[in-house]
């Protein structure tokens, strides 16, 4: 399956990301965001970091980069479009998926381990977690997610929340850490499962992840 | 136009008006300079002596102290000298590391002074030709027990988190403490360290006439100027702190210039003949020091240099400590290829020079010449000879050693977990990222930190340490041991220990006692650094860290680099499970005077520092890595501040286990600092083969327990503890602390 990373101009977690994907044989190839045509892809993914410097609310630069256009028109064409951290705040300023990241509750930047409970598991994004409740690294500034009372009794509706937060650590509305678009083929989340795909590095678990998505498209599940 | 707020004074205003004494230099400083150029030095030169000449950029006062350092062993590809020192570790791979302090700018602005040391000591490593996989910091601050060190505290945090995590290089570990006489000058030192292919290597070097000097990176304004001069002179309250002498920062143009730099490096090695970032005195120092190192002169077009602000005169062009901008040399003919690639990348590059090879120092602007001095002369100030002197305290310190009131073991054990030098910095540690790159195996917390480097089996170990006290009570004993317990904070990872770079942070050199603890502490440094076969291959030296006369502890930062062949054979402090055994290694002595314990009960720290036993030391660590590659150890921990006690609790936390220690000694023991001892444990079924590798050097002292009970029997009595009671003050008392 051949995956683009998208790098901004300060994406950080892009050689991250890809290691990951590589690792679970995804064909994951990192793409520069001047780029206009992704069609060659199954799937985007847009990494964390400090796009543009993020010196303005966060990815709000970014959504006005060249290949934001192509980004949209996959969307619109039913392929997997994942945004972590940074990417998930670019999608939602790309008005890709519902909501806003704000600063944290407690102001400052957080980088730890969190327990995340999955709400939904049925979804390109979970279908391979044999347990309801995974630890993956957060670490972020902005990651208090915020939707009006409307849309989020929508989102609830429909199902469209993936992830919570066991102990939230941000202050997100109903302890959101991940929601996908109504199809369900947009997903964002501002924890980070490729940092967790590595016995080595302490923490596997988000490792099924990926591989939730790889099934989802019919893709042999293997791990280099 | 915005015209300068600085006057030039003429040559002959200089002179009456003793400008140049304001600027740092001495008077026969100056004199010199009047007979070497045989005429007056117009206000750009003066201001180019006074950055060349200050203690930050020349060395001038420690360089007799730092050609000293023991350097050279089979793995240094580079010494000290260049940006960064670089060990060879195998498979054509190396690893480059330095550390440098921002105590100064950090003071007066906490928030950018501690950013822009970030972005600083990171330029170090990759115009070196590196990829920087972490950065270590070391902070001092003073008690916090008042708003002005919680504020120093909260913008050294935030400003380090704001310039390390956009960057994208984990913070994975360092350490802090806390000291009142730090209080008026907090140490922020930062460590970095990088990987590379030994292909890849660069140096700061101009060589070949005719060469082109290109200058990339952000524009120069008029921030952090004249900043080398302002880090080497002290503090007073008097005196209002001078703001305009700190840098602001900007990580995401450093990583533009960190990635650009790095892709340049990759594909036009054969064209770059020398990189060197603008660090202290900016384009001035950075200029001379390439070409000086080549035996070549310089000329520069001023007027080319890409500017952010209008009206700058050739002072604040050369002074002006501006970051994110690096200097490169490039083979003549084939500047385009480097200006094309930084241009695409949205960052100024701009050819402002050209090598010569008439060892001349000059500057052009507005067609007019405005410095034309000699190269060498610049490069190398008078070396004042300092005058050294024991201090007094040591003459009259007690010789025995302090004893401690444990009759009540209880209180004390808590008491002792809510020290601020003890207790967990884990609530500060979590603004920083430690594990983007997604390679650190063991993030702040540990030992040591541990970073794997990917394709291979092999990790970094790394670690910053150095405890001001020991080198207060004797400076020499005190060096020899920041060195060993860096060391044992490596071998705790089973990790070995491959090389130093420091922080030598001390009072101003002009009072005899401080050049002598100088002096002191760089021979203990050295001599630590043999034995262990770790050389000194970068470092930084911090001066005139006093205020109103009252230095601070002679604290010489320890950074220290192993290398872990195989990464599944790393060990941390954690207590891993049940019925494993727990063993001392090292044996404990009466040492007590220098301690945690002292301080808490006394609020001081006076006496005789304890014994340091170099053999033992060696002995130690050599039991741990060898019972580690053997496979017997489940966990190590090395013993430091708080001795036996502090070490166990924080296994127990770590693990989340229990334990049940028996010892032979009165309960005053759990609390000597001891150097060369670790605590581990070994599964059941390796406890015979452990025990005869280590024969008398390990004693058994428990097991490991599935409870939250934790018993301590000692010759006097035995108490059980609750493991979550304490773990709460260890977890929260810094919290609280820094809460008004």
């Amino acid at each position: 399956m051949k995956a683009a990373v998208i790098t901004f101009p300060g994406s950080n977690c892009d050689l991250d990301l890809f290691h990951a994907l590589a690792d679970l044989d995804f064909e994951p190839t990192v793409v520069s965001a001047q780029t206009t045509d992704l069609s060659n892809y199954d799937a985007i993914f847009l990494p964390g970091g400090f796009s543009y410097g993020d010196y303005l609310r966060s990815g709000a630069i970014a959504r006005f980069a060249p290949v934001m256009a192509a980004v949209s028109q996959a969307a619109a064409d039913g392929k997997i479009v994942v945004g972590i951290c940074n990417g998930f705040q670019i999608l939602t300023e790309a008005g890709l998926l519902p909501g806003q990241l704000f600063g944290n509750e407690q102001p400052g930047f957080i980088c730890d381990e969190v327990d995340l409970l999955i709400d939904n598991s049925n979804t390109t994004y979970t279908n391979a977690y044999a347990d309801s409740r995974i630890k993956i690294p957060i670490a972020h500034g902005e990651g208090n997610y915020y939707v009006d009372s409307a849309t989020l009794a929508e989102m609830e509706a429909n199902h469209q929340i993936v992830f919570r937060y066991a102990d939230n650590p941000n202050g997100s509305v109903a302890n959101i850490a991940g929601v996908m678009n109504l199809a369900g083929n947009v997903f964002g989340m501002m924890p980070h499962p490729e940092r967790a795909v590595d016995a080595i590095t302490g923490n596997t678990d988000g490792h099924p992840f990926f591989k939730s998505i790889l099934q989802t498209l019919g893709m042999a599940v293997g791990r280099k | 136009m915005t015209t300068s707020r600085l006057k030039e004074l003429t040559p002959q205003q200089i002179l009456d008006s003793k400008l140049y004494l304001q600027w740092g230099l001495t008077e026969e400083e100056y004199q010199l300079i009047v007979t070497e150029l045989d005429r007056l030095p117009n206000f750009t030169e003066t201001g180019i002596f006074s950055g060349m000449w200050s203690e930050h950029v020349s060395y001038k006062k420690s360089k007799a102290v730092l050609r000293k350092f023991w350097s050279q062993n089979e793995r240094v590809l580079q010494g000290p000298g260049e940006g960064a020192g670089i060990l060879d570790i195998g498979d054509h791979q190396a690893v480059v590391f330095k550390a440098e302090s921002h105590n100064h700018p950090s003071f007066v602005e906490p928030y950018e002074g501690a950013a822009t040391g970030v972005g600083g000591i990171l330029r170090d490593i990759f115009s070196m030709g590196a990829q920087p996989i972490a950065v270590l910091d070391s902070l001092r601050f003073g008690e916090l027990n008042n708003a002005h060190t919680k504020h120093l505290v909260d913008g050294v945090v935030a400003g380090i988190a704001g310039y390390g995590n956009a960057i994208g290089i984990p913070t994975v570990g360092g350490e802090m403490a806390f000291d009142d006489v730090y209080a008026g000058n907090p140490l922020v030192n930062v460590m970095a360290v990088g990987l590379m292919d030994q292909a890849t290597m660069q140096v700061g070097q101009a060589k070949g006439v005719g060469n082109a000097i290109i200058y990339v990176g952000a524009k120069t304004g008029r921030d952090g100027m004249n900043g080398a001069s302002f880090a080497s002179a002290e503090f007073s309250s008097q005196e209002k702190a001078d703001r305009a002498a700190v840098q602001v920062g900007d990580p995401f143009l450093e990583k533009l210039v960190m990635d650009t730099t790095l892709m340049a490096i990759r594909d036009h090695a054969d064209i770059i003949v020398g990189i060197q970032d603008m660090g202290a005195a900016g384009l001035l120092s950075s200029s001379a020091e390439m070409a000086d190192k080549a035996g070549m002169g310089i000329e520069l077009n001023l007027d080319l240099v890409p500017q952010r602000e209008t009206g700058m005169i050739p002072y604040e062009l050369m002074l002006s400590e501006s970051q994110e901008r690096m200097l490169l040399v490039v083979k003549a003919g084939q500047e385009s290829k480097i200006l094309d690639l930084f241009r695409e990348n949205n960052l100024d590059a701009q050819m402002i020079g050209t090598v010569t090879d008439n060892g001349r120092y000059v500057l052009n602007f507005q067609d007019k010449v405005v410095a034309d001095l000699p190269l060498r002369f610049l490069t190398h100030p008078l070396e004042p000879k300092l005058a050294e002197q024991k201090p007094k305290r040591l003459e009259n310190f007690i010789k025995s050693q302090y004893q401690p009131d444990v009759s009540d073991l209880t209180a004390t054990i808590k008491q002792l977990i809510g020290q601020t030098t003890i207790a967990s910095k884990a609530s500060l540690f979590r603004h920083f990222d430690s594990m983007v790159r997604a390679d650190t195996v063991i993030k702040p917390g540990g030992d040591a930190s541990l970073v794997r480097i990917r394709g291979t089996k092999k990790a970094l170990a790394m670690t910053t340490d150095v405890n001001g006290r020991y080198l207060y009570l004797d400076p020499k004993k005190g060096g020899q041991m920041a060195v060993a317990e860096a060391a044992r904070n490596i071998v705790a990872t089973g990790a070995l220990p491959i090389g130093i770079t420091d922080c030598l942070n001390f009072g101003s050199p002009d009072n005899p006692e401080v050049y002598y603890e100088l002096n002191q502490a760089v021979a203990g440094i050295n001599s630590m650094a043999k034995l262990l076969n770790t050389p000194v291959i970068s470092g930084n030296v911090s001066l005139y860290n006093e205020t109103d006369g009252q230095p601070i502890y002679p604290t010489p930062m320890i950074g220290m680099v192993g290398l872990l062949a195989d990464v599944e054979q790393a060990l941390t402090i954690g207590f891993k499970k049940a019925s494993d055994l727990i063993y001392l290694v090292g044996a404990t002595k009466d040492s007590f005077t220098g301690t945690e314990i002292q301080k808490m009960q006394t609020g001081k720290i006076t006496g005789q520092l304890f014994d340091f036993n170099a053999e033992d030391e060696l002995a130690a660590q050599k039991l741990v890595l060898q019972a580690n590659q053997a496979g017997y150890l489940a966990s190590a921990h090395d013993l430091a501040e708080g001795g036996l006690a502090v070490a166990l609790l924080e296994a127990s936390f770590t693990g989340h286990l229990g334990f049940k220690i028996q010892t032979q000694l009165p309960a005053k023991y759990l609390f000597s600092e001891t150097p060369s001892r670790f605590i581990v444990t070994v599964p059941a079924s390796c406890q015979s083969a452990f025990e005869a590798l280590a024969g008398k050097q390990a004693q058994y002292l428990g097991t490991v327990v599935d409870s939250d009970d934790l018993q301590l029997e000692t010759s006097e009595e035995i108490v059980h503890l609750s493991r979550a009671e304490l773990q709460k003050i260890y977890q929260e008392s810094i919290t609280w602390q820094l809460k008004d």
